[in-house]
């Protein structure tokens, strides 16, 4: 059974139809790449897996549950697209870390709040804070920040600042880990630390839906890569298939650009 | 003499922090209520709200003290503001909260529209509320935003405290003016100037505490 399937996934806005039956489903640990050139909706995709934007048709699943459907979304409340974004996580282009908590509490703040909900909160709220507080440091260790993780967002590199990003990602153990061009708005000697954290996440088995400019990198780490140029799917396949052998002549033009480069 | 002087002086001093400390009151929440309006989806609310700010904005405080003052009693034909010193004083704290609120929302404005829409997307994305979202996350950040220019309408706000004399509120000015057709001294009047630079300095001190306080992160 997949962890994710997404089912022909479609966005407008106004008049512009962004996203255009979009589908593919990913197994558990299996690591997907999406690529394409800008504006062809991969941000748009990462966003709508996240809630950040409602779809205008297609479906949704997780472990094989329905958990988005366009034709009765409208029933659902805010209580249960944040229970459905909990299945997910995002990384984004520009970190986004909150300026005013350490690099440790940004990854715990989230955990700390939905813990307030637990219905034991006030009785064990002692050892539930120190298990936030305990995964949240083996986090910063797993990406190889334990010494900064008192910092501030301020006082850390583009890269540290992205690894937190990670770290409060992972905090609330998501089904489905998402990133957003994660390198593209670090120096290019800023890029390889985050991509050997991610590389790690593939050792641990992480689900993940990477939306990436390193081709090198998606065709190492990848196990499926999609190509999207005008809010559809071109081309889908193995690294293999489509770097090494693509069929779709502007898939061709696509790669073409990118070994110029 | 000085005695006497100072009694009075301090007697207008105590007017003029009275419309400090109340104009704040109200401007504050009411500042935020106009935020709201003129940040608002429902459009005729939002540009009648625009319209107003621009108003308020673009005219003097000392117009607008005289039309709130005088306009009920001479084109509506009722006296809103009541009898004597308390009317007249009523009538001054509701134009000064009313032009400081325009202020002030503008400033407020500012300082929400400028926390980055990717703050309260990672808030969302983790499963955070809406409020949690803005008590958590984009609360501080706005008022880090908003401390360096509110403090320098605070510091506006002292001096035009000054503006109530002309619907005879007695403020600490028309108290040392008094000593020049009483008794032909100017000192007095010279005197009201270090209240006001004792008080402005030492606003300045703490907002400048404040700002320092939250130094230890940036947006
Ligand atoms: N909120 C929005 N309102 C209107 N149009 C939007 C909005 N968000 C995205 N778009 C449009 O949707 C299209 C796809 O944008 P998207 O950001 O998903 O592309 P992308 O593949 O991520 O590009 P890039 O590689 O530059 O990040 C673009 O044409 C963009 O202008
Ligand atoms: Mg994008």
């Amino acid at each position: 059974m997949s962890v994710l399937e997404v089912k022909n996934i479609s966005k407008r806005f106004g008049e512009t139809e962004v996203l255009k039956d979009v589908g593919f489903s990913l197994e558990k640990g299996e690591v997907i790449a999406i690529i394409g050139s800008s504006g062809s909706g991969k941000t748009t995709l990462l966003r709508c897996l996240n809630f950040l934007e409602t779809p205008d048709g297609g479906q949704i699943y997780v472990n094989g549950e329905i958990l988005f459907d366009a034709s009765n979304h409208k029933l659902l409340t805010e209580k249960d697209i944040r229970k459905i974004r909990l299945h997910f996580g995002l990384v984004f282009q520009s970190f986004n870390l909150f300026p005013q908590y350490t690099a440790l509490s940004n990854v715990k703040l989230a955990g700390e709040l939905l813990a307030k909900e637990r219905s034991d909160y006030k009785e064990n709220h002692k050892t539930i804070l120190k298990e936030i507080d305990e995964n949240a440091s083996g986090l910063m260790l797993q990406v190889g920040l334990t010494d900064k993780m008192h910092l501030y967002p301020h006082q850390l590199s583009g890269g540290q600042q992205q690894r937190v990003a990670i770290a409060r990602a992972l905090a609330l153990s998501p089904d489905v880990l998402c990133f957003d061009e994660p390198t593209s708005a670090l120096d290019p000697e800023l890029t390889g630390e985050v991509l050997k954290v991610i590389r790690a996440l593939t050792e641990k088995n992480t689900t993940m839906v990477i939306v990436t400019h390193e081709m090198q990198f998606a065709r190492d780490v990848a196990d499926k890569v999609v190509f999207m140029d005008d809010g559809f799917v071109v081309e889908a396949g193995t690294p293999e298939e489509v770097f090494g052998h693509p069929k779709q002549e502007r898939t061709i033009r696509f790669l073409e650009r990118y070994s110029n480069l | 003499m000085f005695q006497t002087v100072l009694i009075s002086l301090n007697e207008g001093f105590l007017k003029t922090l009275e419309i400090f400390g109340l104009t704040l009151l109200g401007a504050f929440p009411l500042g935020l209520i106009i935020a709201f309006g003129s940040t608002s989806q429902f459009r005729p609310l939002k540009y009648l709200v625009k319209f107003i700010v621009w108003v308020v904005r673009g005219t003097p405080l000392m117009l607008q003290l005289l039309i709130i003052y005088y306009g009920p009693g001479l084109l509506l034909g009722s006296n809103w503001w009541g009898n004597g010193s308390s009317g007249r004083f009523t009538a001054a704290l509701a134009a000064f909260i009313i032009n400081y609120a325009c202020y002030f929302s503008e400033i407020y404005r500012g300082g929400i529209e400028g926390v980055p829409k990717g703050q309260s997307e990672a808030g969302q994305v983790l499963g955070m509320t809406s409020s949690q979202i803005f008590f958590r996350i984009t609360l501080l950040q706005v008022i880090k935003r908003i401390v360096p220019p509110m403090g320098n309408e605070i510091i506006t706000l002292v001096k035009d405290t000054s503006l109530a004399r002309v619907i005879a509120v007695y403020e600490i000015i028309w108290s040392g003016q008094m000593f020049i057709k009483s008794s032909g001294v100017i000192w007095p009047l010279f005197f009201t100037g270090v209240y006001y630079l004792i008080f402005s300095g030492v606003l300045t001190l703490l907002l400048g505490r404040l700002e320092k306080k939250l130094e230890f992160f940036r947006v």
